[in-house]
């Protein structure tokens, strides 16, 4: 049933999965120009495309927003579900319950997840759902024009809102307060940084929240506010930069990093991601280490980004369930109804 | 001694929350039951966990009426906070069993009273170990009033063994107190009432269960995949009953589970989770009651509009966040009905008896996925929380009803022409895949949002309408998927009764009753699903005057059936109340004796 997208007249290229990066595009999108969601969404195509992951094999997820509108605008051929204002965790819960095998990856906003969604997103996040949780977080509703959301920041003078006088949620902070098992934040306008991180959540096995910052172009970037292109890019202080080796690969680290300021961190599929550092020691496998550099950054004013926190030693959360290899949503009657015998046994018990 | 009165009374018990006493009254109840007499018993209850008075009560009668009575002619008072009242409550020439060590004047000549060494008995026990002396303080009472009433004591342990899954050390215990009590009894009262339980053949057959054990034994004979959950009151056994018995009958050969069950955070998230395994093709189910139906309103919208099917539970109490908790209702029926946004019209089944609470358990999933929508079934706290004499369970008849799926192979056969939202067949279902099919032209996106017959996204006016009008002709259908009403006719009537769910017993009593003693001759049509079917309209038409019998306070599905029937809406009458408390006869016998004479 999916639409077919027009081909380019040269035999397009193609990945070891056998297809072409136009395999992994969605429709074109209706959000403004230059709006950072657009950036991501290309990102995560490239990612994906490069990371040879068949479009089948993943189930898309959203809730309400300007974020959430974005699933339609990549991987026309994957399932998605578009659901309701903050409650994408929970249909993604039961939904990859289906098909285990399923990667799930979820597209929220931030009025989305840090407001009306955040008790779903935090038991997401406790549950360790085997999905790529992104926030595309630009701190405004947009499609309700413009008022604040809840990763505002304090004093943030908008047109017809006035003054934000409340303190912002940091989103990571949350996830990490809630045993996040990877949390990474970055800067729309750093698709480079944007498709490793992605990479590097698609290979984690658990929920991989990324925080992105994504400028709303409409309204929210005043030069001097904290999600807008200017500040992010005279802000952002990359905690290292990173690179992921697919787990096929010969694990051969890149000739630019330096060996005495690398940092491997293997994944549960033998994938690796590199980080190399930059000014700063830090070991993201550390939660305190995490939860300090978040702090430092809100009181110094940095866009800290890069991956602040993993650990890929807790089971994902269809791991705790014993469940057969044949996904459930493929089993039928017979694996499914006990025999009559059991029932007789059941009415004698109770007569 | 007045004359003897066999197998037709009522026991009511009164003791302290959480004083361990339903293990008792559970025991007395199933004990009659083993003796061949019918029985019920009804729990009635504080929202509390310790310290509040409580009751049970318990009518046997021989000709098989078990809805509740107001009258209770055995009274045994336990707790020193209930005991006037308790007194109060013996109808004359009744029988009142005390605890001896509640030290209250007993004003009473019209009864008979029996105090009861409880304390000093269980003492005196020294095979009673300390610390469970309380707990089975309560058996001293099972074995007086089997004494003086004569319940068999074997009937005794066999109940006890059922309560205990035949764990012997505990059925020995509670049995020996209550042997105690029997021969405390024996060699120190003098029978003086007339009451007596004699041995009869009138439950050979029968179950016992409680409406969410069966709920939940369906569900699993149903090939329930996927459970999302919040506990509330009634309905937290539903849930519990399935995780006692899924890993029990839902393992594959090399003992993997072939369900999940997730307790939730909230309601919000039972259901969305509910709502994500349907989708993804798990047969998903959630059990609620009231105030957690109401959060679930956005997403079941949401379900009848995208047509992904599940099935709720909603175990009936009564009114708004803590309301009364613990007492039943069918005050649910208008807001299910229509619950979500504009324009919602729901499919609900309507259980009647225990069993039925069983057979609507598997019969749920494959309505659901056969219509691709939410399906409720409505059960209540007296049918969800209280053990019901009942038909056995029977295994389903039908195969499993997948509905409309399209696999790798379909999608091929089709060379990847279909469409989610396309009225092929002109039932208005279309087709549905599931995700994991892996052919590259399977998918589809599911949207709140308007979509077309390709799921795709529009605002299309004219196709907002067609989609809309094909949700209703799919109601329609689904109309010969649903369960048929049950209609028990008296020669020569030409009133009827509509009622459904748990008031079954009290409107088959009353339907005897007002033929009997007042010459009403009235059929009666209990309701089994929502939307009505050519079976109501036709008992509608056929009956010069119908009443429509319901626990809520503004007739609900009198205002339905008014509104499926404009034109029959002057003969209905509506006779609904609702306080907690299940049905009686006589209260459906007045209230429709009161409407004749008008």
């Amino acid at each position: 049933m999916t639409e077919s997208l027009p081909m380019a007249g040269t035999p397009a290229q193609v990945n070891l999965a056998g297809l072409s990066k136009n395999d992994y595009r969605g429709n074109p999108s209706t959000l403004c120009q230059g709006c950072g969601h657009n950036s991501i969404s290309n990102q995560l195509i490239t990612a994906l495309y490069e990371m040879n992951i068949v479009p089948e094999n993943v189930l898309k997820f959203s809730g309400i927003g300007c974020s959430s509108k974005s699933p339609t605008y990549f991987l026309n051929r994957s399932f998605g579900f578009n659901g309701l204002h903050g409650r994408m965790p929970s249909v993604a819960t039961g939904a990859l319950f289906g098909d285990v095998r399923l990667k799930g990856i979820g597209v929220s906003g931030d009025g989305d997840t840090a407001s009306i969604g955040m008790g779903q997103f935090k038991h997401a996040v406790r549950r360790n759902v085997n999905m790529v949780y992104i926030v595309e977080n630009n701190g405004v509703y947009g499609l309700t024009k413009g008022q604040f959301s809840a990763t505002a920041e304090v004093g943030l003078n908008l047109k017809k809102q006035g003054i934000n006088e409340y303190e912002p949620i940091d989103i990571c902070m949350e996830a990490i307060a809630a045993k996040a098992t990877f949390v990474a934040r970055s800067f729309a306008g750093d698709p480079k940084q944007v498709k490793e991180l992605l990479k590097a959540a698609i290979a984690h096995k658990g929920v991989a929240v990324l925080d992105i910052i994504s400028p709303c172009v409409t309204f929210n970037n005043q030069e001097n506010a904290f999600h807008s292109y200017t500040w992010g890019k005279d802000h952002e202080a990359p905690l290292h930069e990173i690179s992921y080796i697919p787990p096929r690969d010969e694990i051969m680290l890149p000739e630019e990093f330096d060996e005495g300021t690398v940092k491997e961190v293997e994944m549960h599929d033998g994938s690796l991601i590199v980080l190399k550092k930059l000014e700063r020691e830090y070991d993201p496998t550390n939660k305190w280490n995490a939860l300090q550099i978040l702090e430092d950054a809100q009181k110094n004013n940095w866009l800290i980004t890069g991956l602040i926190y993993v650990d890929e030693n807790e089971p994902a959360l269809y791991e705790k369930y014993n469940l057969p290899e044949k996904p459930l949503n493929r089993l039928t009657q017979e694996d499914l109804r006990p025999k009559p015998e059991t029932l007789v046994q059941i009415n004698k018990s109770m007569s | 001694m007045a004359k003897k009165i066999i197998n037709d009374f009522s026991i009511t018990v009164g003791t302290a929350n959480g004083s361990g006493s339903q293990t008792s009254n559970t025991t007395i109840l199933r004990a009659l039951f083993k003796m061949g007499i019918p029985v019920s018993g009804k729990n009635l209850f504080p929202s509390n966990i310790q310290g509040l008075p409580t009751w049970y009560t318990i009518r046997v009668n021989k000709d098989g009426f078990t809805a509740r009575r107001e009258e209770h002619e055995i009274v045994i008072a336990m707790n020193p906070t209930s005991f006037s009242r308790d007194l109060a409550d013996v109808a004359p020439g009744g029988a009142f069993f005390f605890a001896d060590d509640i030290k209250q004047p007993i004003n009473r000549e019209d009864i008979t009273s029996y105090p009861m060494p409880v304390k000093q008995l269980v003492r005196s026990d020294v095979t009673i170990p300390n610390n469970l002396r309380d707990m089975v303080a309560n058996m001293i009472y099972v074995g007086v009033l089997a004494q003086i009433i004569g319940i068999d004591m074997e009937a005794i342990r066999h109940a006890l063994n059922v309560q205990f899954k035949g764990k012997q050390k505990a059925v020995d215990l509670n049995f020996n107190a209550a042997k105690s009590g029997f021969d405390w009894a024996a060699s120190n009262l003098e029978k003086k009432d007339p009451f007596y339980a004699e041995a009869m053949d009138k439950t050979s057959g029968l179950i016992m269960a409680d409406g969410n054990t069966a709920a939940a034994l369906g569900s699993i004979y149903g090939g329930v995949q996927f459970v999302g959950w919040y506990p509330i009151t009634p309905a937290t056994s539903l849930a519990e009953s399935i995780n006692e018995y899924l890993p029990q009958l839902r393992k594959t050969k090399d003992g993997k589970n072939t369900y999940a069950v997730v307790q939730a955070e909230d309601e919000l998230a039972a259901i969305g989770m509910c709502l994500g395994a349907g989708w993804s093709g798990l047969r998903a189910m959630t059990s609620t009651s009231g105030p957690g139906l109401s959060l679930m309103t956005e997403f079941t919208g949401l379900a009848y509009y995208t047509e992904v099917p599940v099935v709720i539970w909603d175990v009936t109490r009564i009114g708004p966040s803590t309301g009364l908790p613990t007492r039943t209702s069918q005050g649910d029926l208008t807001f299910t009905a229509f619950m979500g946004h504009g324009d919602t019209q729901h499919i609900i089944l309507l259980p009647g008896s225990v069993s039925e609470c069983f057979e609507f358990g598997w019969r749920s999933f494959d309505i659901a996925e056969r219509i691709q929508a939410p399906v409720f079934v409505l059960s209540d706290l007296d049918f969800g929380m209280n053990q019901w004499m009942t038909e056995p369970f029977n295994y389903p008849d039908t195969p499993m009803d997948r509905g409309k799926v399209l696999w790798e192979k379909d999608i091929e056969a089709l060379k990847g022409q279909w469409a989610r939202y396309l009225d092929k067949d002109g039932d208005g279902i279309g087709y549905r895949t599931i995700p994991g099919n892996t052919h590259p032209m399977g998918s589809y996106f599911l949207r709140g949002t308007g979509h077309d017959e390709y799921a795709k996204y529009t605002e299309d006016s004219a196709t907002w309408e067609r989609m809309m009008d094909r949700l209703k002709a799919k109601y329609e259908t689904a109309k010969s998927f649903l369960p048929k009403p049950e209609i028990k006719k008296i020669s020569g009537a030409n009133i009827g009764i509509i009622a459904f769910g748990s008031t079954e017993p009290a409107i088959v009593e009353a339907q005897h009753i007002l033929n009997k003693e007042n010459g009403i001759k009235a059929d009666f049509l209990r309701l089994r699903a929502i939307p009505f079917t050519d079976e109501v309209k036709e008992f509608v038409k056929k009956h010069e005057k119908l009443y429509v019998v319901e626990l809520n306070r503004d007739g609900q599905l009198n205002q339905l059936l008014t509104i499926a029937y404009p034109d029959q809406a002057v003969k209905l009458n509506s006779i609904a109340h609702s306080d907690g408390l299940s049905a009686t006869a006589k209260w459906v016998v007045n209230a429709i004796v009161a409407k004749e004479e008008e």
